[in-house]
C-alpha cells in the first residue's frame, strides 16, 4: 500500500535563477511533504539501508517516528549514531548509501530517505533552543584538533560523557571543510554549520581558533604543558593536489580549495562585505569529477562566467553526488568527458588563454574497480578558457605528523590509526580524512565519535 | 582578538605594531611570518615577523599600507585589537638549526630593501645573540624611508645605508654597494640574505652570484590560509613547484624562478585597485 505513493518532490531553487545566487539550491521538505515521504517507507525487517549507513543510523525506527508525526523521537533515533544530521542529510551521497540500497528503489524510487534526515536535523535545530544539559565536569581535559566533522563530533560526545574539551582550529572561522570547502548553496553557513557549533558550545565545548597545532602550539605541547589527557586530530586533508603539467603556474589556474576558501571562507563573492578578490574570468575549466569540482564549476558560474567540467572518465565514472551533478547539468554547466588536459596555455603575458587535450577511451578496469582512461592518439585538442580550477583530490597536512614525537603515517601521509582511532603515540587519537584521506562528512564524524569512546576508555584507564 | 600594544609609523605609509599574542610570541623563530587580518570581513595578510618577545607574549609586525586590508590593520590603534593573528607559519630560517660552532666560523651579509628592512631585524638579532658575525646593508629610495636603523645598529657589525638619491650613505643601489664591499673593500662573506621587494632580491642574487655567495631569500606570495591548503604561494625553485607557506618563505635564491613570482604577485592586480577605489569612496562619503 505504502509504496503506491510516489517519492515527494522536494522543491528547489529555480535553475535559472539560482545560477546566479548563492542561496541554497534545495528548500527541503515542509512537514506535510515529510510526514508523506516517510509514510513510504516499508520498515523492513531487515533494513539494508541501516547496513548501508556508514554510521549505522536506525533509519526505518527515525522514519517510523517521523510519520507517527514525532519529530522530537525521531531526532532523538538519529543522534544515537549521527550528530551532524541537517549537514549530513545534506552532503551525504544518499544514492550509494541508504537510498542506493532501499528495496523501494528495485521497482521505483527508494525513500528520500536524506531528505527527511535533513528535514529531522533542520526541525531539532529550530526547537532545540533550550540550553542543553551540560554535565558535571569529570575533572579531565580533552583538546581537539580541527573544527571539521571528525573533531566537532568528537568534542560534541567528550563533552557529554563530562570532559572539559577544547577544539583548536587554524582558520579564523570553525567548521573546517564545512565551511571552507562546501559552498553556500549547498550547505548554509549561518543557518546550519554554526547552529551546530553553537550547539557545542552549549554543552561547554570551547573553541579557540588562529592556532595552528605543530606551529604555534605542538600535540607535545598539548599533553606535557597544557594539561590536556588525550588528544584528537581530526585536521583534515587539507593539501591540494596538482597535475604537473606544463602551464600550472601559469596567472589564472587555482586549486579548487583557494578558488573555494576564497569564495566561502573570505566571502570573495560579496565585495561589500569581504577584502579579499577573487578572479573569475570569462570562461572558466573546473578539471575533476568529484564534489569539490561540482562545487568549484557551480561557483565560478555564480560568479559569473562560462563554467566547464573537465573529466578524464565517462560519466558512470564521475565521484560526486548525483544531485550534484544533476543540478549542475540544469544550471548550464558544459561537461566534457573523457577528456585529459596535457598542458595549460600561455596568452603570452603569463596568463591562462586555453588548455590543450586529449581525448580518451576506457580500457580495463583499475584497482577502483572503474575503468582506466586510456589517451586516444592523435585526439589533441585546444578548450578556450582563461581560468583553470584543479580539482583533483587533496592530501594530509604533514604539519603535525611532523612535529609530532613518534606519531606514525602511512605512505600517502595519512597518520596511522586503528578503527578506534588509536594512533601509533599514546594518548593521540585521529580520525576524518588526515587518517582516510579526502572522504565524506559522515565518515569523519562517525570516526570522531569512535574515538571519543576510546579516548574515555583510555582516560579511564590511565 | 589580539591588542596593539604599541604603534609606531617608521615611515611614509610604514607602521609598526606591537601585538599581544602570547602563543605565537612563545613559538617564533627568525624567518617565520604570521597571518593577520583586522577585523570581520578582512583579508589574511602574510606578514613576516620583524620582533618577537615571549616573556612579555608581545610579537612586533610592519605594514607598509600597499590595498585596503593594509590600510585596514595600519588604521587600527594602540588599545584596539587585530581580529586574528595567526602564526607561526613557515620553515624557520636555515641557521637556526646549524651547529652553533659551524655558523660561528661564518659571516652572514644581510641585504634589506623598504619594508623588508624589519624582517631581516630579528635575524640579525638572532645571530648576534649567539655570536654570529653580520653586516647588514639597509636599501631605500630616499632617507625618509629608512627604517629599522637604530635597531639594527646595535645588532649588525657592520650596518650599512643605500639610498637611490644618495640622501644618506651610499648613492645607488643596494647590489652597487654589495659589489662596492666585496670588491673595494675586500670583505669576505659566506653566505648573503635577501629580504625586500622581488625585483630587488632577483638582482641581490644575480650580483651574489657572481661571487659564489650562497643566497637566502624571503618570498612574500600571495596567500589565503597560510598552512598549505590554497597553493596560491605556488614558486618554482630548482625546477620544482613548491609552496612558500609551508616549503618557504626562504628559499635558495639562485633557485627561485623571479619572474614568475613577480607575475604571480600581480595576480588581482586589477581587483587591488578598484577595492582601493571602493574603500577611498566610502572615506570620503563619511
Amino acid at each position: 500500500m505504502a509504496n503506491k505513493i510516489a517519492r515527494v518532490a522536494v522543491r528547489e531553487q529555480d535553475p535559472a535563477a539560482r545560477a546566479a545566487n548563492f542561496e541554497e539550491v534545495c528548500y527541503g521538505y515542509d512537514r506535510q511533504e515529510a510526514l508523506t515521504e516517510a509514510s513510504r517507507c516499508l520498515n523492513c525487517k531487515n533494513p539494508r539501508c541501516v547496513a548501508a549507513c556508514p554510521v549505522g543510523i536506525a533509519i526505518p525506527d527515525f522514519i517510523a517516528a517521523l510519520a507517527g508525526g514525532d519529530e522530537a523521537a525521531a531526532a532523538e533515533i538519529i543522534s544515537r549514531d549521527s550528530l551532524l544530521p541537517s549537514i549530513c542529510g545534506r552532503v551525504c551521497p544518499q544514492e550509494t548509501q541508504c537510498e542506493g540500497s532501499c528495496i523501494l528503489g528495485i521497482k521505483s524510487q527508494p525513500v528520500a530517505i536524506g531528505k527527511l534526515e535533513r528535514y529531522v536535523g533542520d526541525w531539532k535545530i529550530a526547537n532545540a533552543e533550550a540550553p542543553a544539559k551540560r554535565p558535571e565536569w569529570n575533572g579531565r581535559k580533552v583538546a581537539v584538533v580541527g573544527s571539521g566533522p571528525s573533531g566537532l563530533a568528537c568534542a560534541g560526545d567528550l563533552a557529554a560523557m563530562g570532559y572539559k574539551v577544547k577544539v583548536f582550529e587554524a582558520l579564523h572561522k570553525l567548521g573546517g571543510v564545512l565551511v571552507y570547502g562546501i559552498p553556500e548553496f549547498r550547505l548554509p553557513k549561518h543557518k546550519i554549520v554554526e547552529r551546530e557549533i553553537d550547539s557545542l558550545r552549549r554543552l561547554g565545548v570551547e573553541f579557540e581558533t588562529d592556532v595552528i597545532i605543530g606551529r604555534t602550539l605542538t600535540v607535545d605541547e598539548l599533553l606535557d604543558n597544557e594539561g590536556y589527557d588525550a588528544v584528537f586530530v581530526g585536521s583534515g586533508a587539507g593539501l591540494p593536489r596538482f597535475m604537473g603539467i606544463e602551464g600550472e603556474n601559469l596567472n589564472g589556474v587555482f586549486s579548487a580549495n583557494e578558488f573555494l576558501t576564497r569564495v566561502n571562507l573570505m566571502g570573495a563573492y560579496d565585495p561589500a562585505t569581504s577584502d579579499t578578490p577573487v578572479y573569475v574570468g570569462r570562461r572558466v575549466v573546473v578539471v575533476g569529477g568529484g564534489n569539490v569540482a561540482m562545487d568549484a564549476v557551480r561557483t565560478a558560474k555564480r560568479l559569473g562566467a562560462e563554467a566547464v567540467i573537465v573529466y578524464r572518465r565517462s560519466e558512470a565514472e564521475l565521484p560526486a553526488r548525483v544531485e550534484e551533478v544533476h543540478h549542475a547539468r540544469e544550471e548550464g554547466i558544459e561537461f566534457r568527458m573523457l577528456t585529459n588536459p596535457t598542458r595549460i596555455l600561455d596568452d603570452g603575458n603569463g596568463w591562462v588563454k586555453g588548455i590543450s587535450c586529449v581525448q580518451m577511451t576506457l580500457g580495463e578496469p583499475d584497482q577502483s574497480g572503474r575503468r582506466s582512461p586510456v589517451v586516444v592518439e592523435g585526439s589533441d585538442f585546444e578548450i578556450d578558457c582563461d581560468v583553470v580550477i584543479m580539482a583533483l583530490g587533496t592530501s594530509p597536512n604533514p604539519l603535525i605528523a611532523s612535529t609530532t614525537e613518534g606519531l606514525a603515517v602511512n605512505r600517502r601521509g595519512c597518520i596511522e590509526a586503528d578503527d578506534s582511532g588509536a594512533t601509533s603515540r599514546p594518548g593521540v587519537f585521529a580520525g576524518g580524512d588526515t587518517v582516510t584521506g579526502a572522504a565524506t562528512v559522515i565518515l569523519a564524524m562517525g570516526a570522531g565519535r569512535r574515538a571519543a569512546k576510546a579516548i574515555d576508555e583510555y582516560i579511564k584507564n590511565l | 582578538m589580539f591588542e596593539i600594544l604599541e604603534k609606531r609609523i617608521l615611515a611614509e605609509g610604514i607602521c609598526l605594531m606591537r601585538v599581544a599574542a602570547p602563543r605565537v610570541a612563545r613559538a617564533a623563530l627568525p624567518g617565520q611570518f604570521v597571518i593577520v587580518r583586522a577585523d570581520e570581513g578582512g583579508e589574511r595578510i602574510p606578514l613576516t615577523i620583524a620582533d618577537y618577545d615571549a616573556q612579555e607574549g608581545s610579537v612586533t609586525i610592519v605594514t607598509q599600507t600597499i590595498g585596503v586590508s593594509t590600510q585596514k590593520i595600519c588604521s587600527l590603534n594602540v588599545g584596539e585589537s587585530l581580529a586574528d593573528f595567526a602564526g607561526p607559519l613557515g620553515q624557520p630560517s636555515e641557521f637556526v638549526r646549524m651547529p652553533i660552532d659551524e655558523l660561528r666560523r661564518r659571516r652572514y651579509l644581510f641585504v634589506a630593501g623598504g619594508v623588508g628592512t624589519a624582517p631581516v631585524y630579528p635575524q640579525a638579532k638572532w645571530l648576534s645573540e649567539h655570536g654570529v658575525r653580520c653586516d647588514v646593508i639597509i636599501g631605500a629610495k630616499t632617507r625618509d624611508m629608512l627604517i629599522y636603523t637604530d635597531e639594527m645598529r646595535r645588532v649588525a657589525d657592520n650596518l650599512y645605508i643605500a639610498t637611490d638619491d644618495g640622501s644618506e650613505g651610499f648613492k645607488g643601489m643596494v647590489t652597487a654597494l654589495m659589489k662596492e664591499l666585496i670588491e673595494v673593500r675586500g670583505e669576505h662573506y659566506d653566505e648573503c640574505v635577501a629580504i625586500g621587494p622581488m625585483i630587488m632580491m632577483k638582482f641581490v642574487t644575480l650580483t651574489a652570484r657572481s661571487y659564489s655567495l650562497p643566497t637566502t631569500v624571503s618570498l612574500n606570495a600571495l596567500m589565503v590560509d597560510g598552512t598549505g591548503m590554497c597553493g596560491a604561494c605556488r614558486v618554482s625553485v630548482g625546477g620544482r613547484t613548491l609552496f612558500t607557506c609551508v616549503d618557504g618563505p626562504e628559499f635558495n635564491g639562485y633557485e627561485v624562478d623571479f619572474d614568475e613570482a613577480m607575475r604571480r604577485q600581480s595576480m588581482y592586480r586589477t581587483q587591488e585597485k578598484s577595492a582601493l577605489e571602493r574603500h577611498k569612496c566610502n572615506c570620503y562619503g563619511k
